[in-house]
């Protein structure tokens, strides 16, 4: 293994985490909801009663956001490599598997971790071994 | 507009800024920390700690309450066993993310950013996620 030290940006990791996490905090401590977004989307799909409000506020937030950073700075790099195809492929993966898996990067990722749950852990454990594999696959197996 | 529905507007905000910060909106940089065996970017383990290291106390300072402080009625799972659903899914999630970088989150904060890549992979997602709800619905996944 070797780690590309030109790429690694270690405080602004830390610092968006942290937002992550404080962001998490509020949804839990003012709304008393898990901000888990295949969770809200999923929901909103669903249409859970009483339940719809909230999990729009909390997507028209998630979309506006890079707006919001506009007003102070230029926007970092979005580097998109994958063609139309495979984003098509990818996404139906990440919606049904969120789904069935009922967690995403942030439901299981930072709320289920961070509530100690045995099924979060599993299921981190699950999806982040998979991108390794799906990722050690495309570009070294199959040479990308 | 409810107070919860402004609350939740600014927790969607932080958090949509936190993975323009941190770097997790930007698949090829997510594709870096999932590419152990090539040049690896280790970032994205420093942007779980952050977030974790702020949402642990929290969750378990609330933990024992049974209302939110604008008077809800917290809505945490329960659920501790590990089912069939829960890994696989989370493995069919995993080979998407891997394939494109995205995962939820971040596909829809780069979709308001007005990437058009973006918005076809979220779109895509939506109707994965629609497809479990019709599965859902005739009882084949229990959820």
């Amino acid at each position: 293994m070797t780690i590309d030290w030109n790429a690694f940006t270690p405080w602004s990791a830390l610092a968006g985490g942290a937002l992550i996490g404080l962001a998490s905090a509020l949804l839990l401590l003012l709304n008393g909801r898990i901000a888990g977004i295949s969770g809200i989307l999923g929901g909103l799909i669903d249409r859970t009663a009483g339940e719809t409000g909230w999990r729009r506020a909390f997507v028209l937030g998630l979309l506006l956001s890079p707006l919001v950073w506009l007003l102070f700075a230029a926007l970092p790099p979005i580097r998109i490599e994958a063609g139309y195809p495979l984003l098509i492929a990818a996404g139906l993966l990440v919606g049904i598997g969120t789904r069935y898996g009922s967690g995403c990067t942030s439901g299981h990722g930072v709320c289920g971790l961070s509530r100690l749950s045995p099924r979060s852990l599993v299921a981190t454990l699950g999806f982040m071994g998979a991108g390794f594999a799906t990722v050690f696959a495309t570009r070294h197996l199959l040479g990308g | 507009m409810k107070r919860t529905h402004f609350s939740a507007l600014a927790a969607g905000l932080l958090f949509g800024l936190g993975l323009l910060l941190s770097g997790m909106a930007n698949p090829e940089k997510v594709l870096g920390f999932l590419d152990l065996a090539g040049a690896w970017d280790p970032s994205l383990a420093l942007v779980m700690a952050g977030a974790i290291g702020v949402a642990l106390p929290v969750f378990r300072l609330a933990r024992g309450h049974s209302q939110s402080l604008l008077g809800e009625e917290n809505n945490l799972p329960t659920r501790r066993d590990i089912d069939r659903p829960l890994v696989i899914g989370s493995l069919l999630f995993g080979v998407g993310w891997g394939l494109a970088g995205f995962c939820p989150g971040p596909a829809i904060v780069a979709t308001g950013a007005g990437q058009s890549k973006a918005l076809v992979f979220a779109l895509a997602m939506l109707a994965g996620m629609g497809l479990y709800h019709l599965l859902n619905r005739r009882g084949r996944t229990p959820a």
